[in-house]
């Protein structure tokens, strides 16, 4: 990435965050800075490897301080000399969930979705599920773009009716199918009780037993830990 | 379908085939054909060297650009809220059933496309329905008929 080729050794940004005054590199994101002091912020449109895109809004933080606070995306937002940042504010919390709650309607097959609803211990969605298979997030995009060089997906048409194509529709010449875009995709992954599930929320994050772990007689999720899977019924409220 | 290369070859060098003047270009070719082939979308694609893919998507991000081939006659029916409260739905319907079509579609003979717009600015006239660039205003499904006849 461009950016750490312009860092310069030794020059620091020093900014609050959650309280705590901490140092940063100038050309850090509020989100890489949080993240290099081992907080979790969820993110689901950011991705190490790839230009960030600010669309997933989930990577809120609270900048500022007194009544003039203001919730930025912290992925593209970059640290600052004497910023108040915090990450787990009521407001940014809230925040967090009602975004997340949106896109778990539009996607409620997505395992990513649902684990993250666990791990922000969501528990309901208000919304009519859309049963759709993908986000907007694109991470494909970028990844088919900057990793891959080949440019063979992209958007098409505009807002609500906004999706992911190929060239024209068509099967595209371009793309080699590396299969790097459906890797990345947080909606492919789809969670344990498959596309037809009866809740929108994942009955994971409801019950004490993971379901998962009744119908293969073992959890299945081992690559991020699900949290309601391992709660015990008297944390449930 | 053919293209004739060298007629989009003078548009793009109207503009030095800069990658920033591809919305110009775009009008331009459509302004040509009535809408934006296939084979020229790929054309334009390689002369300004863009992905397929981004000129897909911004031919596809404008309601203005058109990827099928559009009707002589484009009847345009407004559906803002003023034509729609009076009535503007019950002129769409006639106009499907007359044409059969839907709105956005194109007749088989090539003669009429409708479509519905949001609001031409003469919300006084509503229900208001634009037959290539003609206002008509005071719509009813009555007066649907009269208006195919004389366009
Ligand atoms: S499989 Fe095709 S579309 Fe997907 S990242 Fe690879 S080249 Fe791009
Ligand atoms: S297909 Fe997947 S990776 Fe691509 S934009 Fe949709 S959700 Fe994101
Ligand atoms: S049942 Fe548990 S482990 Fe399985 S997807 Fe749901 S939350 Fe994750
Ligand atoms: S991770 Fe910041 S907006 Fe998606
Ligand atoms: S709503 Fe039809 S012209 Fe304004």
């Amino acid at each position: 990435m461009s950016r750490n080729i312009t860092r310069q050794k030794g020059e620091m940004v020093t900014f609050m965050l959650n309280g705590a005054q901490v140092q940063a590199d100038p050309n850090w994101s509020l989100l890489e800075a949080a993240k290099f002091y081992g907080l979790y912020i969820p993110t689901l449109c950011y991705d190490e490897g790839l230009t960030p895109y600010g669309v997933c809004r989930l990577c809120v933080m609270e900048v500022g301080s007194g009544d003039r606070t203001k919730l930025v995306a912290s992925c593209m937002h970059p640290v600052i000399e004497g910023l108040e940042v915090r990450t787990h504010s009521n407001r940014v919390i809230k925040t967090r969930k009602m975004i997340l709650e949106l896109l778990i309607a539009r996607c409620p097959g997505s395992k990513k979705l649902q684990d993250m609803a666990s791990m922000l211990e969501l528990k309901e969605v208000r919304f009519k599920p859309l049963n759709d298979d993908c986000i907007l997030c694109g991470l494909c995009v970028r990844m088919c773009e900057e990793q891959m060089m080949a440019k063979a997906i992209g958007y098409a048409g505009r807002g609500t009716d906004r999706y992911i194509t190929t060239p024209f529709d068509m099967t595209s010449e371009e793309c080699r199918k590396c299969g790097a875009c459906m890797y990345i995709c947080p909606a492919c992954e789809l969670r344990c009780q498959g596309p037809e599930a009866k809740t929108t929320l994942c009955s994971g994050c409801l019950n004490t037993e993971a379901v998962c772990a009744a119908k293969y007689d073992d959890a299945m999720c081992f690559m991020v830990p699900c949290l309601s899977c391992v709660k015990r019924p008297e944390d449930v409220k | 379908m053919t293209i004739d290369e060298s007629r989009l070859d003078s548009i793009i060098d109207e503009y030095n085939a800069e990658q920033g003047s591809l919305i110009s270009i775009l009008q331009d070719v459509q302004a040509e054909y009535k809408y934006l082939p296939k084979v020229a979308l790929e054309y334009v694609a390689k002369q300004l060297d863009i992905p397929r893919v981004q000129v897909f998507g911004v031919a596809t991000f404008f309601k203005a650009f058109s990827l099928k081939p559009k009707g002589r006659q484009q009847i345009h029916v407004c559906m803002g809220t003023a034509c729609h409260v009076r009535g503007s739905k019950k002129v769409l319907e006639e106009f499907e059933r007359k044409l059969g079509i839907e709105a956005g579609g194109t007749t088989k003979d090539g003669e009429y496309t409708l479509e519905t717009v949001n609001c031409v600015g003469a919300c006084a006239l509503g229900p208001v329905v634009v037959n290539n660039e003609e206002y008509h205003g005071q719509m009813t499904p009555i007066k649907v008929e009269s208006l195919l006849k004389k366009a």
